[in-house]
């Protein structure tokens, strides 16, 4: 018996050891990397909105401008309203992540809608798209995200914010037309949620964003 | 045991492949070899993980018990795979984006606990990281090599994406057989994997035939060529 309690003694405090060890390594790392990480994220997110609205075009930190929003016809969880201000007039506001329902989970979207209404843009933040077919929505992959460009409820009229196939405007892709049809239709009740809270959402308190965006 | 340093890298690369002989790792190997750079990118994070992996569990090969080894491999293992992940995060936040939960899945990749049972925890710490480094790079060239022939033939490309992990510099390098090549989107899928690893492990094999019979040759007579046995 005691020898038994010996070695599992022993064995415990080995395993002990290398517990310390290993959670030393990790500590020591994230320390290290923790600023770097979140500063990244923080520019990838930067990134992504200035694609939508001109950098010069806004002057205010817009990860301090922020809002939470729910609206189960954008996305299932809440998503984000980041506020683009510049000399402290409203200049566009950035709704992520909007979600499209995809041929196989939710596309998630950062969409970019200008004080007067018209699309700043719209881009994919991520996807489960087929490859080769329904993944034309990223804009590595094709232009076709980028023709929202510019476009407001009235241009194309209403009844036209559809895929050609459905007798739309937008073009869908051989092979795929699930996924740009709800793309299309999402980017379109989202111009309608900004056209319904508009004044709402420029006025509403800014929250304290307690993490960086992972979009 | 002692095992020359040649042999150790032909066993790396070549002769005891972890890809294409052991048949370990197949899930990051699969999964994340659609195209070269995801698959340059992981092969060089599996590798790091196993040299300082390798390295460790050799150091300490005489202190820990045989009972408790398993859970002493795994804990070095996961933390060196957390430090890897968090300093891709860091340095290759891009990268880190498009291999997601391929980095943390390094730790469930059986050649790294295989070669630190089978390998580091016999021998002496040299020998171990070279091994680590060639076991690695085998591992990272069948992946590259997966990465590249699914990228050509599923969406005619080579490199493309080079800019994540060779910064804006690198965007120059990737070659495009332009747009009106529509590519075989099954090399893409995860099926076009299991074809394309299938048949490198044919070719893998048709090779070391050839090698045979030549080492075998000189000592033949020219005349008796039995029938080419692979089809």
């Amino acid at each position: 018996m005691p020898e038994l309690k010996r070695n599992i003694f022993i064995s415990a405090a080995i395993l002990g050891i290398f517990g310390i060890l290993g959670a030393t390594l990790v500590s020591l790392t994230w320390t290290a990397t923790a600023e770097r990480i979140a500063l990244n994220q923080k520019q990838a997110f930067l990134n992504n909105v200035f694609k939508l609205i001109d950098k010069e075009e806004i002057d205010n930190d817009l990860l301090t401008d922020v809002i939470t929003l729910h609206a189960p016809s954008l996305a299932k969880t809440e998503f984000k309203a980041y506020r683009a201000r510049k000399a402290g007039k409203p200049v566009a506001v950035i709704f992520s992540p909007v979600q499209a329902p995809g041929y196989a989970s939710p596309i998630n979207l950062m969409v970019g809608i200008r004080h007067d209404g018209t699309l700043g843009g719209v881009r994919v933040l991520s996807h489960m798209e087929t490859p080769g077919l329904g993944d034309k929505i990223d804009a590595e992959r094709s232009d076709w995200i980028l023709s929202f460009t510019g476009k407001s409820l009235g241009n194309p009229p209403l009844e036209q914010w559809k895929v050609k196939k459905d007798g739309g405007v937008f073009d869908q892709f051989t092979g795929a037309t699930i996924t740009p049809r709800s793309v299309v239709a999402t980017v379109r009740k989202a111009l309608e949620y900004y056209a319904r809270e508009k004044e709402n959402l420029f006025k509403a308190p800014a929250q304290k964003l307690d993490e960086v965006p992972m979009h | 045991m002692s095992t020359s340093n040649r042999e150790i890298i032909s066993n790396g690369l070549w002769n005891n492949n972890q890809a294409l002989v052991a048949l370990l790792g197949l899930c990051p190997l699969l999964a994340v070899s659609n195209t070269l750079i995801n698959g340059l990118g992981l092969g060089l994070a599996t590798t790091l993980v196993l040299i300082s992996s390798n390295a460790t569990i050799s150091f300490i090969r005489n202190w820990v018990r045989q009972e408790v080894r398993l859970p002493v491999f795994v804990l070095v293992i996961a933390s060196f795979v957390t430090a890897v992940e968090l300093a891709m995060n860091a340095w290759f936040h891009d990268l880190h984006k498009i291999l997601g939960i391929f980095i943390p899945l390094i730790v469930t990749n059986c050649t790294i606990v295989g070669r630190a049972e089978a390998f580091a925890s016999r021998n002496p710490v040299p020998q171990s990281m070279l091994d680590g480094l060639s076991m690695g790079m085998g591992f990272t060239l069948v992946l590259m090599t997966l990465g590249g022939l699914r990228e050509f033939i599923g969406q005619g490309t080579i490199l493309a994406g080079a800019h994540l992990m060779f910064g804006e510099a690198a965007r120059s390098l990737s070659f495009s057989m332009g747009a009106d090549y529509h590519g075989l989107i099954l090399a893409i899928l995860p099926p076009g994997a299991f074809f394309g690893l299938g048949l490198l492990i044919a070719l893998k094999h048709v090779i070391d035939k050839r090698n045979a019979q030549r080492a075998d040759k000189p000592a033949q007579a020219p005349t008796a060529e039995p029938a080419a046995a692979e089809g």
